[in-house]
């Protein structure tokens, strides 16, 4: 992993993840199909026995085995391990590394996609950790994709397997075919409703788990949930895509009932909300990243439903991201604390709020 | 606009349909999330927190659930000591982190994994996607786990003939495998 990794984060700061773009179907509901595969060299221990030696052996095995990809994309290898505190959080806000990554301590690492359409974890729970990630609901191009990215790293490595119990795994929740399907939505309508409890109670039943992406208590920050599957071993990676795929559509029907039904009923408050969170949105001096994404939330939807004509989603998709901590450090290029970054978020939500009103500077 | 249960400001604004017609409720952070989990299931790991934490503390649970039926205290002592011989992990060590030493402790926790597996899973067999070259001498491989283990505790104990004894062995199973596999290392 040569080159200064500040230099290529600064480098991702200025775009967006191809994710974010809001294009896909259903992509006014489903932010993202993702798929992560977790492998283990057969010849090395787990992480949690892996010696400083072993994990520095770890690492250089699976560098050696990408460069294969790099014939069909550009990759970005960034070194974890020297990573400042800020970046490795701001990587995790991008959702290109998990949280477990970037506060793990040891030899680690991740390479990149240019698209941030995928991403390589080195010694994360498991040796490496396979993920890509579509924009709207499309788990079958993810799946191609990851299945011919572990294809060609296979070819250069041995990973743990066995005949019964399939790719063995640091945790047995993830072992057989070490394969997670998430996909991640927004379901504003389904939180204002009350309904949403009803769909996770559903959702368990078939062994299905639904998360929510940011914050804590059972109201996802931004009202984003990621439905995923729980099982790995016993069913076939095409099966478990199914399974997920198939409950999909009907979450969103959901979701577009209880929109249709916040329109028919109570069209006064709902228009009210949306207009008072995008008026806050353009307005305030000060602002916490819980209200925030709140806010943007209903803006989101109002967007969806034609209630704000002068916003597109994919700017609002970016908001998301781009107004959590480590990101507003990384855009205004200072360390801010709490107070300076709710002042910083709120100066930059005016400006870019205020620049999507006018029709020709969408390419900011 | 203050929150219907205290004085802070109400930042989330719920509607309520339960019953005949749509009601707005108006509340902090606190009391929305408090009003929120009034109707969440219980037993469920927190959204957001740490997930591979909430599994791993999750299986803590099961196994010690598995293991409380038909065994004595005895019995569980001797288990929890018992060891992988090729990472040296004990069975306390895992069941306390939900998380396992190496791939051979499938083998050597089998009787105590599978109950857990199938209990997780509710399958025990595996379908879909494997290595094409998996079949490929698995018990050499996990022998160099044990090999590079005991070559660092002899370094440790200053025991350099038996490491060198024990760099040659790593030697020769990893030339085995690398021409076998084509690689270049
Ligand atoms: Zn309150
Ligand atoms: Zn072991």
């Amino acid at each position: 992993m040569t080159g200064n990794a500040n230099v290529k984060l600064d480098d991702l700061t200025r775009y967006s993840g191809e994710w974010l773009r809001g294009v896909g179907p259903q992509s006014d509901i489903v932010i993202s199909s993702r798929i992560r595969l977790a492998r283990n060299l057969a010849d090395y221990p787990f992480i949690s026995r892996a010696s400083p030696q072993d994990r520095g052996r770890i690492q250089g095995q699976l560098q050696t085995a990408i460069p294969s990809l790099a014939d069909q994309d550009d990759l970005l290898c960034i070194d974890v391990e020297e990573l400042a505190a800020v970046d490795r959080q701001f990587l995790v806000e991008r959702q290109l590394i998990s949280r477990e990554l970037a506060e793990a301590s040891g030899a680690r690492s991740v390479a990149i996609g240019r698209d941030e359409k995928f991403s390589l974890m080195i010694n994360e729970e498991d040796h490496l950790r396979i993920q890509v990630m579509e924009s709207g609901l499309d788990l079958e191009s993810a799946w191609d994709r990851i299945n011919r990215i572990d294809d060609l790293i296979e070819e250069k490595v041995t990973f743990a397997c066995d005949e019964t119990l399939g790719y063995l795994t640091a945790c047995p929740t993830n072992v057989g075919t070490g394969m997670r399907v998430s996909v991640m939505l927004h379901l504003p309508a389904l939180v204002m409703t009350r309904q949403i409890d009803k769909v996770f109670r559903s959702l368990h039943k078939i062994s299905l788990a639904v998360r929510g992406l940011y914050g804590e208590g059972s109201q996802a920050m931004g009202d984003f949930y990621q439905i995923s599957n729980q099982i790995t071993l016993g069913r076939s990676e095409k099966d478990l895509i199914k399974q997920v795929g198939d409950v999909v559509p009907v979450v969103i029907k959901y979701e577009r009932q209880a929109r249709e039904f916040l329109v028919q009923e109570s069209q006064e408050n709902l228009h009210d909300r949306v207009s008072r969170a995008y008026g806050i949105l353009r307005n305030a001096q000060t602002i916490s990243s819980e209200e925030t994404m709140h806010l943007l939330s209903s803006v989101r939807m109002g967007v969806n439903l034609g209630l704000i004509d002068d916003l597109k989603i994919p700017i609002v998709n970016e908001l998301f991201i781009h107004t959590q901590p480590a990101h507003l450090q990384k855009l205004s290029g200072s360390e801010l604390d709490t107070t300076d970054r709710n002042i910083e978020r709120a100066r930059y939500l005016r400006r870019h709020l205020a620049q999507a009103d006018r029709p020709d500077s969408e390419n900011n | 606009m203050k929150c219907q249960k205290c004085e802070k400001p109400a930042n989330f604004h719920i509607t309520e349909l339960t019953g005949g017609k749509p009601q707005e409720v108006h509340l902090c952070e606190d009391h929305a999330r408090e009003y929120l989990t009034q109707a969440g299931e219980a037993g469920e790991p927190p959204a957001g927190t740490n997930m591979a934490a909430a599994m791993a503390q999750q299986m803590a649970q099961q196994i010690a659930a598995q293991m409380a039926i038909g065994q004595t205290a005895d019995e569980l002592e001797k288990l929890d000591q018992q060891a992988c011989p090729v990472c040296g992990i004990t069975f306390y060590e895992f069941r306390s982190q939900g998380r396992l030493g190496c791939p051979n402790d499938y083998v050597c926790f089998k009787k105590q994994l599978e109950p857990l597996i199938l209990n997780i899973h509710g399958e025990s067999q595996h379908v879909g996607k494997s290595p094409k070259g998996a079949s490929v001498a698995s018990r050499e491989r996990t022998q160099l786990i044990r090999l590079r283990r005991e070559m660092k505790s002899a370094i440790a104990e200053e025991a350099y003939e038996r490491a060198s004894q024990l760099r040659d062995q790593i030697r020769q199973i990893e030339g085995g495998r690398e021409s076998r596999m084509g690689g270049d290392e």
